[in-house]
């Protein structure tokens, strides 16, 4: 045992006994929201080496999970990896089926909102090989009642004509192929004159005359005179204006978007169609882009017309 | 403990007084409980610390700071005991013990027989009690205190003076070498 100095002594036990009266005050006194004294004080000596015990587990086990237990985890970043990219996939096919279904939703609105006109909704299953022509292929064909010269429409505005009808699929002159073309008029001079594809995404529209008046962005519709195309389908929008002799050189934008379809109507009447007029006016607009698959529109099939 | 005898530090003789059996039990008796007792009559006088003064008292006389420390502790618990239960037991303890060790380690390097002296020093231990006192309250008990008022130094000054005449009082109890 430690021999404590006389002198010493009496210092020592004043330590003791004031220690003693604190430890016997600390049992005592109790803190309103930390219970007594005695308490706070163990839990305040004590919690150092507590959170310094817990910091060193952390750290170890950090270690050991980060640097030693690595053997799966090449495996979970492959696995991991392979779901990404199918997740990737199935993102691209919802966001095809999303931009789908608006489409459809939109075929859907025209096609209701025109109950009285028979027409038939189609999906376009494939395009003309070359540059020379523009053709598209429908999944339509003779079987349900698909005959030559039907004028095809998109809400948007003319498409074409059919021009080949097989039994279970028909071809589709497209307007701005250089053989189509559609009787036409401008909305506000109620100038007619035939439209004419010319073998570029633009139209061409013919033998208006030099005095006539015509402005850029004036609409086309479809005059009826074709024995085609029911009267008032928008054709298009005046994008350019040429003098020539002795008629001017009009370029129209189409109304439809002709370069991307995917599901098309095929009046099967001649029957007058209403289009509003702020659709004439956004067709004018640059097309969104589009690439997902067409599908089926459930349109109530009618007899076919007799051909005009 | 029934002699008086001589301290010799260096060239200084102290006197270290003895007292009649049981003095020093009876007086702190006595005082604990007029303590106890007289602010129920006479309100005002609560400013006066009996046992303090004792325990001044009789660390200078005895110049033994273990006795000192001890009689102090002992003074002090009991004075605890006896102020309810709003104070807990070792508040008077802490203080009094501290003041019973330095009163003691001062009677046994300083004569302090002198009556100014004893003004000096019962005025001073008056303070130095009231602030451990106040560190008490503050750090254990969070109740925090003024550290020092007018009212503290009007009760320093009554406890010296009534400390002074007490004083020459006790000196009857102790016993003639």
């Amino acid at each position: 045992m430690v021999a404590i100095p006389s002198r010493h002594k009496s210092l020592t036990l004043l330590a003791g006994v004031l220690l003693a009266q604190l430890l016997l005050l600390a049992v005592q006194i109790k803190r309103d929201s930390h219970g007594r004294l005695i308490r706070v004080w163990a839990i305040t000596a004590v919690s150092p080496f507590e959170r310094a015990g817990a910091f060193s587990f952390d750290k170890v086990r950090g270690v050991w999970r980060h640097y030693f237990a690595l053997q799966t985890t090449s495996r979970e970043n492959e696995a991991l990896r392979i779901e990404n990219d199918s997740l990737k996939v199935a993102i691209a096919q919802l966001q095809s089926k999303a931009a789908e279904a608006d489409r459809l939703a939109e075929l859907l609105s025209f096609r209701s909102s025109h109950k009285d006109v028979p027409m038939l909704g189609a999906r376009v299953i494939g395009a003309s090989a070359g540059t020379a022509s523009r053709t598209v292929e429908i999944d339509r064909g003779e079987r349900d009642g698909i005959r030559r010269d039907m004028a095809v429409i998109t809400p948007d505005g003319a498409v074409g004509k059919v021009i080949e009808v097989s039994r279970d699929n028909a071809q589709v002159l497209l307007l701005t192929d250089k053989d189509g073309g559609a009787g036409a008029m401008l909305i506000e001079s109620r100038i007619q004159s035939p439209v004419v594809g010319t073998g570029e995404p633009l139209l061409s529209m013919k033998y208006v005359a030099n005095d006539d008046k015509v402005n850029v962005g004036e609409r086309v519709v479809t005059s009826g005179m074709d024995k085609i195309f029911p009267r008032d389908i928008p054709v298009g929008a005046v994008l350019e204006i040429k003098p020539g002799t002795p008629f001017k050189t009009i370029l129209l934008r189409p109304a439809a978007k002709l370069d991307r379809l995917e599901d098309v109507l095929v009046l099967l009447s001649r029957q007058a169609l209403e289009f509003p007029r702020d659709l004439n006016a956004q067709s004018s607009e640059p097309n969104a882009n589009s690439t997902a698959p067409a599908t089926e529109v459930s349109v109530p099939k009618s007899p076919a017309p007799e051909k005009p | 403990m029934n002699d008086t005898y001589e301290l010799r530090s260096g060239d200084t003789h102290i006197e270290v007084h003895r007292f009649f059996p049981g003095a020093v039990a009876g007086v702190a008796i006595v005082t604990l409980i007029l303590q106890a007792s007289f602010p129920v009559y006479i309100p005002k006088l609560d400013i006066v610390d009996l046992p303090l003064l004792i325990t001044v008292y009789f660390g200078l006389s005895r110049r033994n700071p273990s006795t000192g420390l001890l009689l102090g502790m002992v003074i002090g618990l009991a004075q605890d005991a006896l102020s309810g239960p709003t104070v807990p037991l070792g508040f008077y303890g802490i203080a009094k013990t501290v003041i019973g060790y330095l009163a003691s380690s001062i009677g046994a390097r300083l004569d302090t027989e002198h009556p100014a002296a004893r003004f000096s020093l019962t005025a001073g231990f008056f303070v130095l009690h009231q602030a451990i006192l106040n560190l008490i309250l503050r750090l254990l008990m969070a109740q925090p205190e003024p550290w020092f008022n007018v009212h503290l130094a009007i009760a320093a000054g009554v406890n010296a003076v009534l400390g002074t005449f007490l004083y020459i009082a006790l000196d009857r109890l102790r016993r003639s070498s």
